[in-house]
């Protein structure tokens, strides 16, 4: 369930001419800026772009992108920026920036692109490489190819080019069976082989639910037990990721919320990314699941690892006032 | 031989006994005399006229099949048939816009209850990897291609013919990559800098590499490919396969072919009967898509 709360009723046009005042004059009020767009769900904040540029005749997205990013003297300004830009964003074009963002960035962390293609509906997927196309001028998957290589690239460029099928049905004797072909090859360390890769990027998230289930049945513990931690390999780190996202979503992002929190410093990147994207989709299940893990609420530890307007966009976007 | 279907009804229903057993003993080339004492009809004729009827019935429907379920029927037959009818599987998915091909992956998923990737994990051979990158492309239709990355793709391509192992060419992994994931301006690009580079056509390289070939000419000069499929159905032996592609290819490519100019000349020597009463009329009345 989403976290954000949005009113039934709003008036775009206010809301437009809230965030046109909150933009002029002296600095920017980023407080007003949050309070409306941090309260507007995806097809209102889409009217209010629309309205925004009929009566200024300016690119909503251009102004706020202009205005924040100016605030070199707040130690997070851009963090701010960035998290208002992403979240202004329609999800499609939101999911395109942030793998082309990842893309450009040259570490071989996939978190993005693994997240895209293996925890959104196929529908979603698709809409996603629409956007790419209309921002970027290439497909999603030719740039994956071009920014990757090996069996990264196999993998990462099977999965954003996916179209699996969006049915229900299981067929057990083709779980039992697949779920044995993945055992044998993490038995013979042959991640990267043909199998692994067919399987996980062209069945049905119904079917690999099932595969997996099988796996654990054979073999006593689940598969993502059985592929090696935190390994400095960059496939191997993907792979796991992919398995995870495919396997349980949410316990998967509970993990990265837990992650960029945890130790020394935050990471804001990651911590924006899964409140922005799953704050309209199961952020509510996520927290759930972070406060049954950690013993203290979600919000809290955000609330005491961020500070300023960054801490309060992610505070409104969590759920609260 | 053909089947005028309105004459033959009209004579048949007009006829009598008399009449049919002079037409019997007319038709030498229907009818044998048997030893037995009557006109019996020739068993290949029969076939031919069984083959004549399919390819109009295949014709019919595959016309009024929306383009997406066609498209689908075509893939997952094709796959079903074996390796002889891989092409037919590149033709789909390469000489469709991005939009047709993922109509095409939709309606499969409602027709067969799984994605074309899964089904083309039935395919044992080397020809899978690319065939499932193939269908899996949404690729980018808008113009704008850097010249210079599509000059040194040719170059990737080129040294993987020349001087890597040909029978290995499906398994190269850049090379599929590039074929699979490019825009069709970015693939035109590539054919043209290969060829002022290299002094011979990018098809000319794969002469004989079955669907990369087929792969390539399809992105890059679909009309090529095609040129060559309704050749091979208008020769005197064209086997029923080659045939059959010639049905496939007038529906599916109906506006380019009366674009070209193509049809109906060449094809009017063989289409008989009702069959090309059929195609002539459905090209002639533009049903554009």
């Amino acid at each position: 369930m989403a976290t954000v709360s949005a009113p039934k009723q709003v008036s775009v046009k206010e809301d437009a001419e809230a965030l046109r005042k909150a933009c002029q004059g002296w600095g920017t009020d980023e407080k007003a800026i949050i309070a409306v767009l941090g309260h507007r769900n995806a097809a209102q904040r889409r009217q209010i772009r629309h309205v925004y540029e009929e009566i200024y005749q300016e690119d909503l997205i251009k102004r706020l992108e202009s205005e924040l990013s100016g605030h070199f003297e707040v130690t997070n300004g851009t963090i701010i920026a960035k998290a208002v830009y992403r979240w202004i964003l329609d999800p499609p074009d939101r999911d395109a920036v942030l793998a082309n963002v990842e893309l450009k960035k040259s570490g071989n962390k996939h978190h993005v692109m693994v997240e895209i293609s293996c925890t959104k509906n196929p529908e979603e997927l698709l809409a996603i490489r629409r956007a790419y196309h209309a921002r970027y001028k290439r497909s999603l998957e030719e740039e994956v190819a071009y920014h990757t290589k090996g069996d990264t690239r196999r993998l990462l460029v099977a999965l954003v080019s996916a179209f699996r099928y969006y049915g229900e049905e299981i067929n057990t004797t083709l779980a039992k069976s697949e779920a044995k072909k993945l055992h044998e090859a993490i038995k013979d360390k042959k991640f990267g082989n043909e199998d692994v890769i067919r399987i996980l990027s062209t069945r049905s998230i119904a079917q690999l639910q099932a595969t997996f289930n099988c796996y654990r049945e054979q073999e006593g513990t689940s598969i993502t037990k059985n592929l090696p931690k935190d390994s400095s390999d960059e496939y191997i780190a993907t792979l796991r990721m992919a398995v995870r996202c495919l396997k349980d979503p949410k316990k998967y992002f509970e993990k990265v919320l837990r992650r960029s929190i945890e130790g020394i410093g935050t990471d804001e990147d990651a911590l924006t990314r899964v409140i922005v994207t799953r704050a309209e989709k199961d952020l509510k299940e996520i927290k759930e699941l972070y406060h049954k893990r950690n013993n203290v609420p979600l919000d809290k530890a955000v609330d005491k690892e961020t500070s300023g307007d960054y801490k309060d966009m992610l505070l409104t976007l969590l759920g609260n006032e | 031989i053909g089947v005028d279907e309105k004459s033959l009804i009209s004579i048949l229903t007009n006829s009598n006994e008399e009449h049919k057993r002079s037409l019997r003993k007319g038709s030498s080339k229907l009818f044998i005399e048997d030893e037995n004492g009557f006109e019996r009809w020739d068993q290949s004729s029969i076939k031919i006229l069984k083959h004549q009827f399919n390819r109009f019935r295949d014709a019919v429907v595959l016309s009024l099949l929306h383009p997406w379920e066609r498209d689908a029927r075509l893939i997952e037959k094709a796959i079903r048939k074996g390796p002889k009818h891989y092409n037919v599987i590149v033709e789909t998915a390469c000489t469709r816009s991005s939009d047709q091909l993922l109509g095409a992956r939709k309606a499969y998923h409602s027709l067969f209850h799984h994605s074309i990737e899964e089904h083309l994990t039935h395919i044992k051979g080397r020809e899978r990897k690319l065939l499932v990158a193939l269908v899996s492309a949404y690729r980018y239709e808008g113009t704008g291609v850097n010249e210079d990355v599509a000059k040194s793709e040719a170059q990737i391509l080129y040294e993987a013919i020349n001087n890597g192992d040909k029978n290995k060419l499906l398994d190269h992994e850049d090379a599929i990559m590039i074929l699979a994931t490019r825009s069709k301006q970015h693939l035109q690009a590539l054919y043209r800098h290969y060829n002022q580079s290299y002094d011979k056509t990018l098809a000319q390289d794969l002469e004989g590499e079955g669907i990369l070939k087929d792969t390539v000419e399809c992105l890059c000069t679909p009309q090529t490919y095609f040129t060559r499929v309704l050749e091979a159905a208008v020769k005197e032996d064209a086997d029923e396969e080659s045939k059959r592609a010639l049905t496939r290819v007038i529906v599916t490519q109906k506006e380019q072919l009366v674009k070209e100019g193509f049809v109906p000349n060449k094809i009017q020597d063989i289409l008989l009967g009702l069959n090309k009463d059929f195609m002539l009329a459905s090209i002639a009345s533009g049903d554009i898509k």
